[in-house]
């Protein structure tokens, strides 16, 4: 222990004096809306702990990316989207600011007028408004990996791998149970959309907020009797749906959840009515992979971690978190190479970002093999066609029980493109060409 | 003694009447805009005058009128989808549709009020949650309100009046504090007039009140509608200049309870403590947040942090109900009170 | 009607019945409240979080079942008389929306207290009833809600019982009935207050384990007094044998609503269903089922 200690003190003094040739060092800054109390905090500490254990991780191993470290600040919103405009407001001045990760629609969404005018891009991995999508339109917004209708289709696909083809689908029942919300309601058509392409009956069913109450709706499942459920859900509203279907003998090795029901905060309160339920994930959970295993040496024997209770290293969001600091830290590391080794400006780390393309071979080099698949950002697809797995709870922990699947992007497309053309139009933004893209912004 | 006490606290005569106004307006109108950061615009001005105005609304209908509202997040709510799609579908002047909007939730207000010619007290507290959840769930479920907008969540449109842009910070914030002025002192005159006055009686008691010849029927109703005008153009002010985007989930139950919290801690049946109670509202939590990270910043987490001040927000409501029932706009009169015959 | 939709109406009804009985759970902690002080708690819900928290963090770590249920039970003994203390005695003969406006600040204290001292995380609770439904006559019934249903039953009875036949349940009735009179004969209305929230504090244990069973123990808990309010309002603030029957109905009509007015409207009316009833039953009788009529003096 304090052999490893003193080496990673050594490693940080080398580091220091190798990155430290001038007087100011050079710093990115990560501003975070984080929410750590409130209905979701149990996603906000994952989340956020994983960002800044791998920014931690970045300035301990590295020293930064080439040399510029990595800062940042927080401010709590409880998910409330005033509180995350007033926590903006507040954390816009700081220098050096590369980008915003909010972890919540609705902040996100009253964040896209606000950003696109200051010029520093928006991330919202895994969720967000699904139009984003289209760089052309929304210039600073990125829904990397993995957007609502992607998700949606990766679903299908997967149902699909299970009853042996997506041929197999005809004929096959399907109810998604969603979340009262505009969230919830988001997929409905793209659901739709699916179900007459490949023939299957699809049957949505609406659970109003907060979710607690449930029998209604899965004693109407039950006299459906579907094939497959398909959980669209939110907070409380998940442990209770797995707790109702085995009140009304529903088997949850035929639900399937969401990217917001997919967490170990989702299953564990509902004990073992959860054990074979399935859930989608763009990052496998689990610390077998090289880079957590650095981040609990590097970063907790350093007793420098963020997550209180260790035994959550690992975790569905805490590896959210990860993921998402690989993303960021990478994009910063692309534009650097463009625009130099220093402290970027909003809009050079926008240019990172859409330039951010990690083949297998690069996420393996990252010490991320199997923990997320890869990434594929351009100037106008700004959600990278992320792929997606499915894993299995077991009553402890997730595994992954599917290959990495694509989903049906070609397919969506132009769906994405005329919901932000007529976002476009209503608001009268000019559609970006190529060669906006590539230059910088003029002030 | 007896004399003294009778005397104090006297209303304003005069040009004192005019002064204090002026003053503030003056502050509002001209050093405000010149001197204020954006983060002082965006994050606590903007939110505050249109938290105020709710309050206005409410205090016309709990404080003068003695219904208690658990709804008020409804009818802003509605307030702010009406104007979206005033504005979208016919494109009326941005002044036209923000009396149309409050029209709109007025009418839905003297809907959700006609309980209250029946239901007294907690009863119709409760029942006018039905407003708050029957709202929230029609503006999600029929997504023509949003203009079928996937994710539910809209825009606010460029705000303009006569060609004149009033879509920076400063902008929105002059369009809201005019708005916020014109509606306080129609406000202000209302409760000066015979129908102020019908409120009060109302309030104070129903039974006499009928005898001596009030309407309570139309007063009660004519209270809802003209609360629910007010706090549905308040609605618009939050979800156009200060948010700039319209969800049904923004306007939940407890933003109700936020605009009663500011009611009740401002001071009930004073025009003034709605203004006071929002600005302790805003204010109060960003400052106890602040001065706990510059204090313990470094030894807790903002969680924690923000924990405690959810308790000492809780304790102080209580504190506040317990020594100064009558709210700050009290605290603030006897201060005043104190300090004139200090200086005497 | 075939004989399975017959089928399928019984067990939406029973279902429905069923989950009314934790309502009534929840809403039986307000009457209490309400009866005597005239106070509509609304920090009930906040209390029933913190009594759920408190138990599962203490069975999380390693203390024996029944101890950690006495211990809860001290806790929340210890909070009623904190409250009657330090929020009530200071309010006494103020407006009752005042007291409402107290408990609103009240639960913002609990919750932030069982936040701070438990932490954030979503807990699992056993409380070791199987959830396996069985089937009876062609209808599924859940044996958890059916155990919830007998529990509920058996503390209604034990607080009848108590309010019966102990000295502080006779003047815990005398309070109800007229505040002026049992001060009059001398009455301590301040430790019968103490006693009351300590048995909202019972009550709420008892509802916070058997909902946490049902969830999960987490910060949304607090939100199952949405479901108690129009309980309330149907059965009348004052009365348990209302918070009961106004349970009952709101739990088979919104569940009955949902399954067969629902799909109508496109679902997800529960939300509002409950307060639409109780409304349009408010205006046949204005002060619920069982509640007292409003004298009106001038």
């Amino acid at each position: 222990m304090t052999f490893l200690k003193s080496i990673t003190g050594a490693a940080i003094a080398a580091a220091m004096l190798l990155t430290a040739p001038g007087a100011k060092a050079d710093e990115q800054h990560f501003p975070l809306q984080s929410y750590r109390v409130g209905p979701y905090a149990a996603g906000g500490t994952g989340f956020f702990g994983g960002f800044i254990d791998y920014l931690n991780l970045i300035n301990t191993r590295d020293g930064g990316v080439n040399g510029v470290k990595l800062t940042w600040s927080e401010g709590e919103t409880q998910y409330e989207v005033e509180k995350g405009v007033e926590v903006y407001e507040r954390l816009k001045s700081n220098p050096g600011i590369a980008a915003w990760n909010p972890l919540s629609v609705g902040i996100a969404y009253a964040m896209i007028d606000r950003i696109t005018k200051d010029k520093v891009p928006l991330i919202t991995i895994n969720h967000g408004r699904t139009d984003s999508t289209d760089g052309r339109v929304f210039p600073y917004v990125f829904p990397l990996l993995l957007n609502p209708y992607s998700e949606t289709s990766g679903i299908v696909n997967y149902i699909a791998s299970k009853e042996g083809g997506l041929e197999k689908l005809k004929g096959k029942k399907i109810v998604v149970l969603y979340h009262g919300s505009p969230y919830g309601k988001e997929t409905i058509p793209i659901y739709q959309l699916l179900a007459e392409k490949y023939g299957f009956a699809v049957s949505q069913i609406e659970v109003p907020h907060p979710g607690n109450e449930q029998q209604a709706q899965w004693l109407q499942i039950r006299r459906e009797r579907p094939d497959f459920v398909v959980l669209r859900g939110w907070g409380v509203m998940n442990p209770a749906a797995l707790k109702t279907a085995q009140k009304v003998g529903f088997p949850a090795t035929k639900i399937i959840g969401n990217v917001w029901s997919n967490s170990e905060e989702d299953v564990l309160p509902a004990g073992e009515a959860a054990i074979g339920y399935t859930a989608i994930t763009t990052q496998a959970s689990g610390e077998q992979y090289p880079v957590v295993q650095e981040i609990k040496k590097v970063v907790y024997d350093a007793a420098k971690g963020n997550l209180e209770d260790k035994s959550r290293i690992g975790s569905v969001y805490h590896n959210l978190g990860i993921v998402n600091g690989i993303l960021n830290v990478e994009a910063v590391r692309i534009a650097q190479e463009k625009f130099g080794h220093r402290t970027l400006s909003g809009d050079e780390v926008r240019w990172g970002f859409e330039h951010l393309q990690l083949d297998p071979t690069r996420v393996a080099a990252l010490g991320a093999k199997g923990l997320f698949h890869s990434i594929n950002v351009t100037w106008n697809n700004h959600e990278g066609d992320g792929y997606v797995t499915f894993q299995q709870w077991d009553g402890k922990k997730w595994n992954v029980v599917s290959d990495w699947i694509a989903p049906d992007w070609a397919l969506l497309r132009p769906i994405i493109e005329k919901s932000s053309e007529a976002y476009a139009a209503e608001k009268g933004i000019k559609i970006r060409t190529a060669e906006e893209a590539g230059s910088l912004a003029s002030n | 003694m007896s004399v003294e006490t009778l005397s104090v606290p006297t209303a304003p005569t005069g040009w004192k009447r005019i002064v204090w106004p002026l003053a503030l307006l003056t502050l509002a109108y001209v050093v405000v805009p010149l001197t204020a950061s954006s983060y002082l615009l965006e994050a606590i001005l903007l939110p505050f005058l249109a938290l105020s105005l709710a309050a206005v609304g409410l205090n016309l209908l709990t404080g003068y009128c003695g219904q208690l509202s658990l709804g008020s997040a409804a009818f802003m709510a509605v307030g702010a989808f009406a104007a979206y799609n005033i504005n979208l579908r016919i494109g009326l002047p941005l002044p036209l549709t923000l009396i149309l909007s409050g029209l709109t939730a007025a009418a839905l207000g003297t809907v959700f009020g006609l309980p209250s010619l029946r239901l007294r007290g907690f009863y119709l507290a409760v029942s006018t949650l039905a407003a708050q959840f029957f709202v929230q769930w029609a503006l999600t479920k029929f997504s023509w309100f949003s203009n079928d907008n996937p994710s539910g969540v809209i825009d606010a449109p460029a705000l303009r009046i006569v060609g004149i842009d009033f879509d920076d910070a400063t902008g929105r914030y002059m369009l809201s504090l005019t708005v916020v002025a014109l509606l306080t002192l129609l406000s202000w005159r209302l409760v000066c007039s015979a129908t102020g006055r019908n409120f009060i009686a109302v309030r104070d008691n129903e039974t006499a009140a009928r005898v001596i010849g009030v309407p309570v029927l139309r007063t009660k109703l004519l209270a809802f509608a003209i609360s629910s005008f007010i706090i549905g153009v308040a609605g618009v002010l939050w979800a156009f200049t200060y948010l700039r985007t319209v969800e049904p989930a923004g306007f939940n139950l407890d933003r109700s309870f936020q605009i009663l919290f500011i009611v009740i801690i401002g001071g009930l049946a004073t025009i003034r403590g709605a203004f006071v109670g929002a600005a302790f509202i805003v204010i109060f939590p960003l400052l106890l947040s602040r001065l706990g990270t510059s204090v313990f910043g470094g030894v807790f987490d903002s969680g924690v942090l923000d924990m405690s001040q959810r308790i000492v927000l809780g304790a102080l409501i209580i504190v506040f109900l317990i020594v100064e029932p009558k709210g700050i706009a009290a605290l603030l009169d006897r201060s005043a009170t104190a300090l004139i015959r200090w200086r005497r | 009607m075939d004989h399975n939709d017959l089928l399928f109406l019984v067990e939406v009804l029973v279902g429905g019945l069923l989950s009314g009985v934790m309502y009534s759970l929840v809403a039986i902690g307000f009457v209490l409240i309400y009866k005597t002080s005239g106070v509509l708690n609304f920090a009930q819900g906040a209390m029933l979080l913190f009594a759920a928290l408190t138990f599962v963090s203490l069975v999380e770590r390693g203390v024996p079942f029944v101890l950690a249920l006495l211990l809860t039970f001290a806790v929340m003994v210890a909070l009623g008389f904190a409250i009657e203390r330090t929020v009530l005695r200071p309010l006494v003969n103020r407006s009752p929306m005042t007291l409402f406006m107290a408990t609103l600040g009240l639960s913002y204290i609990i919750e932030g207290a069982a936040q701070l001292v438990w932490g954030t995380q979503v807990h699992a609770l056993d409380i070791g009833i199987d959830d396996v439904p069985f089937e009876l006559g062609g209808i599924l019934i859940s044996t958890f809600d059916l155990v919830a249903a007998a529990i509920a039953a058996t503390m209604v009875l034990a607080l009848s019982a108590f309010f019966y036949w102990t000295r502080t349940g006779i003047a815990f009735r005398a309070v109800a009935d007229d505040q002026f009179a049992a001060l009059a004969i001398g009455l301590r209305l301040q430790r019968i207050w103490a006693t009351v929230w300590t048995a909202a504090g019972l009550v709420a244990l008892v509802a916070g384990l058997l909902w946490g069973a049902r969830l999960g123990v987490q910060f949304s808990l607090s939100l199952v007094v949405l479901k108690a309010l129009p309980v309330l309002v149907l059965g009348g603030f004052d009365s348990i044998l209302g918070a009961i029957v106004g349970g009952l109905i709101v739990g088979a009509g919104e569940k009955l609503a949902e399954v067969y007015i629902g799909p109508y409207f496109g679902g997800g009316i529960e939300s509002w269903f409950a307060y639409v009833l109780a409304l349009l039953f408010l205006l046949v009788r204005p002060s619920g089922l069982f509640g007292k009529r409003l004298v009106e003096r001038v």
